[in-house]
């Protein structure tokens, strides 16, 4: 267990959530017969006794550092003022989450509560002068710590989405406030400073590949990449590369960077199974190589693309009849430039993205599922799809920031007339 | 001994996989609880009729059916159909939209692990109820109901189903292009063979070399299988053939395991027209493979087609040969003398994973409360699966909670009642909504897990007043001093005792049990168990 307790440690700090010391370092506990904690922390009598009263085998404790900090503490007070859930859109939540449950107080009962029905929990406490030390996000696990790890990020980046879509929409209906402006300008630096896709893309392995030790090798420096470039959250999106007749795809709940002894073959003809562990988006992974051809497909979830993909005209979508299923239901040809969005949710079911993705790779290389993430092609290796996703991320980045900037401007014009 | 056959609270609702029921007695093969779930629409009936579950006692002279229909409970003289195996009682008796459970010969002649077979293709396989059935001469039940469960909050059930079918169809082991919808359970074939855990001549070895040619792709080109399932399951993963030989059950993955490599054939049609002689007898597959193993080990004497057919039915008309194995591997090996041959944990033969090749599932079977069980805790779940994330399954190290946690996650599923699989994709956060919205009473994940450690450890309490304790808790030996089969990536190999014997201990701490793995009074008040002596 305390190698997993590090290791998850690690990985907050290393994905920007956490820092090494200080208040927002990570705190994961973990129990066999004992329970043991990754460092020493005033949180850990009340953490103690959540684990007494959880049928659990791990703990993260998170207090997010900058600019979670200031996004995830926003979401949380305006939660505790009316439903006492964060209802974040993207697809990590919808599927996996659900919402998000906030508590104003750091006791065990609470927290038990909320964990009883939801796999975290936020909290957000505040001193008699209303000063708050920030939010702190828990998730406990009931196999390993990787599943708080999971659920933790999956909160940073749920919040992340909602917040610049709210901001977005509010900007466009007229519903933004000071105290959400000044959340926002708070943030821009951070954005500023931190660019998607800094890794060149030409410093993957370029292709042909010929065997399988090659393609898995490209697999795992592409999907490190991914990660490194902060383009994915913990054990999300998923990687392939075709060589006929094999199809190496990563396995479901896999990380892109820890991709060694995580790659499953699958034969093109179907005659074997063993892919059963692969990826949930396989069906989609080879519909799309038999209708284009390409070698190599890179899926991730770049924040900024996730945001404009929900990005949809007020009016258009007060008109719309189904303006509560857009995910799954979006009956609009929508483009960003000329990369295509398409509703859809993950895997195979009656709506699933295996029906309306590999279609849209038909007249680009690049497609964005709404509120979900980027899949990107390659014609032989990873330098293609990677530069597509990095790009797409980049464009959508900054079609977010002037939209930001030229809905502001207009806001002040119109306050000063 | 009773026999119990019971609904859950989310029988006949709208909530996923609820479809099921579940049966259960002291097992005639172990002396364990013994139980097993029931597929079909056995479950969803009889909460139609009005019943929450059927508690069988005393036994008749004669063989006797119970029908149930709404309220009215008969017993209908059975005789004609004594004898007679399951597939023709279903003939014979044209329950239509009834559901209809019955027992084979095998049942009859007192098999240790004869089955239920319920609406012709679901088997109540484990444990041996349908010789609990046999002794009581109940040779089938019939229901049929006119009712209509009542929802308390319709709405909020509808929103739970939607959550966990949402949660099914991103799940690749459920939905997936070679998930358990479109292969059946056979698609796990592959995957054992891939992870070196394929039991191969009753466990001496963990890869059978034919097994590319025998998996799940080998069936669906030969038999062309049509989706089946239990009542109100939209995952349906049973897979009927339309071609070969049409409509015949196709074996499950445990059947397409032990009828090939456990016993040292290569023949898909053989597993095939073995599964359907255990359905149409009565017999539970696994462990009439496995006391097969055994017999083969034993007398040196390999099989061939035609010879598993023989003595399958040998078993099931306790003749021949089958006049010993019909008691089981346990009670077979010993009375020959080579009781370590018998692949058995607690006397119950264990299924088609090797424990050499997942340390959890080791763990599990040694602690299950019915015997050798890879169901109890399931920890293929997170050692192959990688859900709801992947565990090392070549490691001890945190297992021991995490089976306990399991073991109650799964006394749960099966009081819900919902299919174990599906808890590959959803969990309880979910299933807890769906109860709140069916009874009205609002009730957590944690509420529910409570309720599956008091299960579990009620399930203890028996077993431990008949005599089992620590020193059952146990594996073979065959895993702790031989090596499995490895392959270019990696070793097999045998289990370390030490490592073995520290998780269990851990285990017992966790469970609150004593080192000897007996209940105490303390922690059976705790759970509000009243535990007297
Ligand atoms: S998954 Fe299979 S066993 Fe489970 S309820 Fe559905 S059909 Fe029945
Ligand atoms: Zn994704």
């Amino acid at each position: 267990m305390d190698d997993l307790i590090q290791k998850y440690a690690h990985k907050l700090i290393h994905a920007g959530l956490a820092t090494a010391r200080g208040a927002n370092a990570p705190l994961i506990g973990g129990k066999d017969q004992a329970l043991v904690w990754n460092r020493t922390a005033q949180e850990i009598p009340v953490l103690t006794s959540v684990f007494d009263r959880l049928a659990i085998n791990s703990l993260v404790f998170l207090r997010p550092a900058p600019p979670y900090d200031r996004i995830i503490g926003f979401l949380a007070d305006r939660a505790l003022k009316t439903t006492g859930r964060i209802t974040p859109t993207d697809c990590e939540t919808r599927t996996f989450l659900h919402d998000l449950p906030v508590a104003d107080q750091f006791t065990a009962q609470g927290m038990v509560q909320a964990l009883s029905c939801r796999k975290t929990v936020i909290i957000l406490t505040k001193d008699r002068r209303g000063q708050s030390r920030g939010p702190a996000v828990i998730a406990p696990g009931t196999v390993t710590p990787e599943q708080g790890f999971v659920h933790v990020s999956s909160v940073c980046f749920a919040c992340f989405v909602k917040f610049f879509s709210d901001y977005l929409s509010g900007l466009k209906t007229g519903h933004t406030d000071p105290e959400m402006d000044a959340v926002y300008q708070q943030i821009l630096p951070f954005l500023e400073t931190s660019q998607p896709g800094t890794s060149p893309s030409s410093s993957l392995m370029s292709g042909p590949f010929t065997d399988e030790a090659q393609a898995t090798a490209a697999m795992s420096q592409a999907g490190k990449q991914v990660v490194a470039d902060g383009l994915v959250d913990s054990y999300f999106g998923n990687i392939s590369c075709c060589l006929n007749p094999i199809l190496y795809i990563s396995q479901t709940g896999a990380a892109l960077d820890e991709l060694e002894g995580c790659i499953d073959p699958v034969p093109l003809d179907g005659s074997s199974s063993a892919g059963i562990t692969a990826s949930s988006e396989l069906s989609a992974h080879l519909e799309i190589i038999a209708r284009t051809g390409c070698r190599t497909i890179l899926h991730g979830h770049p924040r900024f693309s996730v945001i404009l993909s929900m990005d949809c005209d007020p009016d258009q979508k007060a008109g719309c009849p189904f303006n509560t299923r857009c995910h799954t239901h979006c009956p609009v040809s929508r483009h960003i430039k000329n990369i295509p969005i398409v509703p859809g949710e993950v895997g195979t079911g009656p709506f699933g993205l295996c029906h309306t993705l590999p279609k849209a790779f038909d007249g680009s290389d690049t497609v964005i599922v709404y509120g979900h993430g980027v899949f990107a092609t390659g014609d032989v290796d990873f330098i293609p799809a990677f530069s597509h996703m990095t790009a797409v991320e980049t464009l959508c980045k900054n079609h977010y920031l002037d939209q930001v900037k030229q809905l502001t401007q207009r806001t002040r014009k119109s306050e000063l007339s | 001994m009773p026999v119990c056959l019971f609904t859950g609270p989310l029988t006949a609702t709208i909530a996923p996989t609820s479809g099921r029921c579940h049966m259960m007695s002291i097992s005639p093969l172990t002396g364990l609880v013994g139980d097993g779930s029931m597929g079909g629409k056995m479950g969803v009936q009889l909460k139609r009729a009005g019943w929450d579950g059927l508690v069988i006692t005393g036994k008749s002279d004669t063989p006797v059916g119970i029908h149930i229909q709404d309220n009215q409970i008969t017993l209908a003289p059975a005789g004609r159909l004594w004898g007679m195996p399951a597939d023709r009682v279903h003939d014979t008796l044209a329950p239509g939209k009834d559901s209809l459970a019955c027992i084979g010969p095998a049942g009859e002649n007192g098999v240790r692990f004869a089955a239920v077979i319920t609406d012709r293709y679901h088997a109540a396989g484990r444990t041996g109820l349908g010789a609990s059935l046999g002794v009581k001469k109940v040779k089938y039940i019939r229901v049929s109901g006119t009712g209509r469960t009542r929802v308390r909050y319709p709405e909020k059930l509808k929103q739970a189903r939607e959550d966990i079918v949402r949660l099914t169809a991103a799940s690749p082991a459920l939905m997936g292009q070679f998930g358990l919808s479109r292969l059946g359970t056979g698609a796990l074939y592959d995957l054992m063979d891939n992870r070196c855990m394929m039991p191969t001549h009753n466990f001496t070895a963990t890869r059978f070399g034919p097994a590319s040619r025998l998996n799940a792709h080998a069936y669906a080109a030969a038999f062309q299988p049509r989706r089946h399932g239990c009542k109100g399951c939209h995952i349906l993963c049973k897979k009927i053939a339309t071609r070969a030989d049409p409509g015949a059950s196709l074996p499950e993955f445990e059947a397409m395991s032990h009828f090939t490599a456990l016993v040292g054939l290569d023949d898909i049609h053989a597993v095939t027209a073995a599964n359907q002689v255990c359905n149409r007898l009565g017999m539970d597959t696994i462990s009439a493979a496995s006391a097969l193993a055994c017999f083969r080990e034993i007398t040196g004497r390999d099989l061939t087609p035609e010879s598993l057919m023989t003595l399958l039915e040998d078993i099931a008309f306790d003749r021949g040969s089958g006049k010993d194995l019909k008691h089981g591997a346990a009670h077979y090996a010993e009375s020959m003398g080579h009781p370590a041959a018998a692949m058995a944990v607690k006397g119950l033969e264990l299924p088609a994973y090797d424990p050499r090749g997942a340390y959890g599932m080791a763990l599990g079977y040694a602690m299950s409360t019915r015997g050798g069980c890879h169901l109890r805790a399931y920890p293929i779940s997170h050692e192959i699966l990688r859900k709801p994330v992947a565990t090392d399954r070549f490691s001890f190290s945190g297992k021991a909670r995490i089976i306990k946690i399991s073991e109650d996650l799964n006394a749960v599923v099966d009081s819900l009642i919902a299919c174990k699989f599906t808890f590959f994709a959803a969990g309880l956060e979910e299933y807890a909504n769906a109860l709140h919205g069916v009874t009205g009473n609002p009730v957590t994940a944690r509420d529910l897990l409570a309720v599956g450690e008091k299960t579990v450890y009620n399930e203890r309490i028996i077993n431990s007043l008949n005599g089992f304790d620590a020193r059952h808790d146990t594996l073979p030996d065959r895993f702790f001093d031989h090596p499995g089969t490895g392959c270019a990536q990696f070793f097999v190999p045998p289990i370390d005792r030490a490592g073995f014997e520290s998780a269990k201990s851990a285990y017992y701490a966790v469970r609150g049990l004593t080192p000897e793995g007996r209940p105490t009074k303390e922690k059976a008040k705790q759970l509000g168990i009243d535990l007297h002596g």
